[in-house]
């Protein structure tokens, strides 16, 4: 299985309780403790006014960490093609919107029904950034963010350009809880490339292992408890190495009893 | 960037049009659509749909009830035309299940189950029991059931970008095998009618009420269909190729395209140039074509500057409605059967077509030797995808 070399030239995350990379990255290290209240959710500065208070979370959560890895890597949103992963969307538009076809199908909003789209962070994305470069949007349940992730070093590498990734998962809400157990607001980004730069954060060195029984990489107990609950929680774990900067091996998991292993290393 | 050919080896489609390849063949041989008036929703619409109504008497085998629902029972019984499951089965035994990707585009995965369960919740706010399987109400819901029904274990994920989902697969599954990340890959999609999108477009105000028709100067909407559809992407073998992909954003508006149709043309463009051939190369072209106004004018127009006279162009959604998150397997089937069998098909339902579509734009079948077709899917949130396939490899 050949293995994926790549650069991290950006680095973003949200959590209530991890409130942006700077403090995440902090308190992930043990070097600050998390704040005791959790923080209001993100107001995207890109999107008008009037679409930043209709916005929903998974808009709001996934444009605050697109926009933040890309400042990171000092990279203009609008040149980069982006993969954006999410375990089930927009829950609380779900559930309003199944609700309301429940009650009076005839004045569902078209607002509503634009935002329950699976694709509807990435394309908000697009239009705030007139980002004309492909978007996918995507899902693999449990697997989404190994899969997500190995899609957009796929993509870096195919494409020989810079990738955005953005993941992300909110609170479900209404009867949809009682099926899609999610909770809190995680939104995870990075910025990847084929080349370093003065911006790369960390070498990163992608393969799947085929044989089964290879067991993802947890973030420590503490660390986790901050995200406890959300689908997208898994992605803690490589934050966590992210944060620290020394040379680590991480295991995520991916559909197909397969794993994605990054060796991550300091830059040279 | 140059896109290694891949062989599509099997291939099929499910549609109220017709279900497996020669059904569908003789349907648009036979100029006779599938759109029915709407009948699927308590709430009237007034609208018409493309309904496929075998799959409501078709229960999921037991080993696969977990997952049944409308929409998996749509991929089910499209998986089962054309002896679609057989090939895969052959594939597994050649590649091992481990080493084939299964990449699947869906808009509404099986959404349709969570409106029934918010529609029949009982006293105490739960779901009715029947319903209680946490699987059905996810957006992995279709792949995860199309995993375990072909018995497939390599890398899988689902691709929602609303109407260009399942074209984006074969993007994304030529990529993963150009990578050496699988050895062939099952690409498709399957969406189902469900309120979300009936009631949905019908507050965009977007719904025909009449048959759609595409590019007619009269036009009133789309018509919302479901379908199914699959193909199998291998390095060698027998059959028609992907010879190139083209991916873009609108960057523009969500529901609404791109005024000058910015994004339709860099996927075009893209598309050809990622193929190695020229706009004068291609014989057939199956556009997005849904019938609402402004979509039909802005690729009318790219499709004039871009394409020479000789050049035929049609929407086949008057034959099968607009299928969302399916339109980009089930149209890539139709260019399949175009290229396969040399008749490109016209444009049902039209009359008279609008000022701004060029003389590539045909209403009437015409058999026509083919060798370089593509398709169009140009979707909501901005999303664009269009697909080159062709009969041989260009040297």
């Amino acid at each position: 299985m050949r293995r994926i070399e790549l650069h991290v030239q950006g680095i973003a995350f949200w959590a209530p309780r991890l409130p942006g990379w700077e403090r995440a990255r902090a308190i992930l290290r043990g070097e600050a403790a998390a704040p005791a209240e959790p923080a209001a959710r993100p107001s995207p500065a890109l999107l008008a006014p009037t679409e930043r208070r209709r916005a929903p979370d998974t808009v709001a959560v996934a444009l605050e960490v697109a926009a933040g890895a890309c400042a990171s890597a000092a990279r203009e949103p609008r040149t980069l093609p982006s993969v954006f992963a999410s375990t089930y969307g927009d829950l609380a538009v779900s559930d309003a919107l199944c609700g309301q076809l429940a009650r009076a199908p005839l004045e569902t909003s078209p607002t509503k029904f634009h935002h329950s789209i699976h694709n509807a962070a990435a394309g908000y994305w697009a239009i705030a950034t007139g980002c004309a470069e492909p978007y996918s949007a995507l899902t693999a349940h449990q697997h989404t963010f190994g899969i997500g992730l190995l899609t957009a070093a796929v993509q870096t590498l195919s494409s020989g350009t810079a990738v955005l990734y953005v993941a992300y998962d909110i609170e479900a809400r209404g009867p949809l809880a009682t099926m899609a157990r999610s909770r809190g607001i995680l939104g995870a980004g990075l910025v990847l490339d084929t080349h370093p730069s003065d911006r790369s954060r960390m070498c990163l060195e992608l393969s799947v292992e085929e044989q089964t029984g290879c067991i993802p990489t947890r973030a420590r107990a503490q660390n986790e408890a901050l995200v406890a609950g959300n689908a997208m929680a898994s992605c803690l774990a490589l934050y966590e190495a992210l944060a620290e900067e020394r040379a680590r091996e991480i295991v995520v998991a991916l559909p197909g009893a397969k794993a994605l292993r990054l060796a991550l290393a300091p830059r040279p | 960037m140059r896109v290694s050919p891949l062989t599509i080896t099997s291939y099929t489609a499910t549609c109220a049009a017709g279900a497996g390849r020669e059904a569908l063949a003789r349907a648009l041989a036979s100029r006779r659509g599938g759109l029915t008036p709407c009948d699927f929703s308590a709430t009237p619409l007034g609208t018409w749909i493309g309904r496929v109504p075998e799959i409501e008497r078709a229960a999921l085998p037991g080993d696969l009830a977990a997952w049944d629902c409308r929409n998996n029972r749509l991929a089910w019984y499209g998986a089962g035309r054309d002896g679609f499951t057989e090939r895969v089965a052959a594939a597994r035994r050649r590649y091992g299940a481990a080493r084939i990707a299964l990449v699947i585009g869906t808009a509404t995965s099986s959404v349709g189950a969570t409106e029934e369960g918010y529609a029949r919740l009982l006293e105490d706010g739960q779901y009715p029991p029947e319903l209680r399987r946490p699987i059905i109400h996810a957006p992995h819901s279709l792949t995860d059931f199309l995993r375990n029904a072909l018995r497939l274990d390599g890398l899988s994920m689902t691709i929602a970008t609303a109407c260009s989902s399942s074209a984006k697969v074969f993007a994304h599954a030529e990529r993963l095998v150009r990578l050496g990340l699988a050895d062939a890959a099952v690409v498709g999609g399957t969406d189902s009618l469900c309120g979300s999108v009936l009631f949905g477009f019908h507050s965009l105000g977007l719904l025909s009420p009449e048959p759609c028709r595409p590019f007619d100067r009269d036009r009133r909407g789309i018509s919302l269909g479901e379908a199914a559809g699959f193909a199998l992407l291998e390095p060698q073998g027998e059959g028609p190729l992907l010879l190139g992909y083209g991916e873009s954003s609108d960057a523009h508006h969500m529901s609404a395209p791109h005024p000058e149709g910015r994004g339709a043309r860099l996927a075009i463009l893209e598309a050809l140039a990622s193929a190695g051939v020229s706009a004068e190369e291609v014989d057939y072209i199956n556009l997005h074509g849904t019938a609402s106004r402004k979509n039909d004018e802005i690729e009318a127009q790219v499709v004039a500057e871009l394409f020479p006279r000789r050049t035929f162009a049609s929407s086949t959604k008057g034959w099968t409605g607009h299928a969302l998150g399916t339109a980009g397997i089930l149209e890539a089937v139709i260019t399949l059967l175009a290229l396969e069998r040399g008749l490109a098909p016209g444009t049902l339902n039209t009359e008279s077509v609008d000022c701004a579509c060029g003389p590539q734009i045909r209403l009437k079948n015409e058999p026509r030797a083919i060798r370089i077709a593509t398709s169009h899917s140009f979707g909501f949130g901005g999303s664009n995808c269009v697909l080159v396939f062709g009969r041989e490899r260009l040297s």
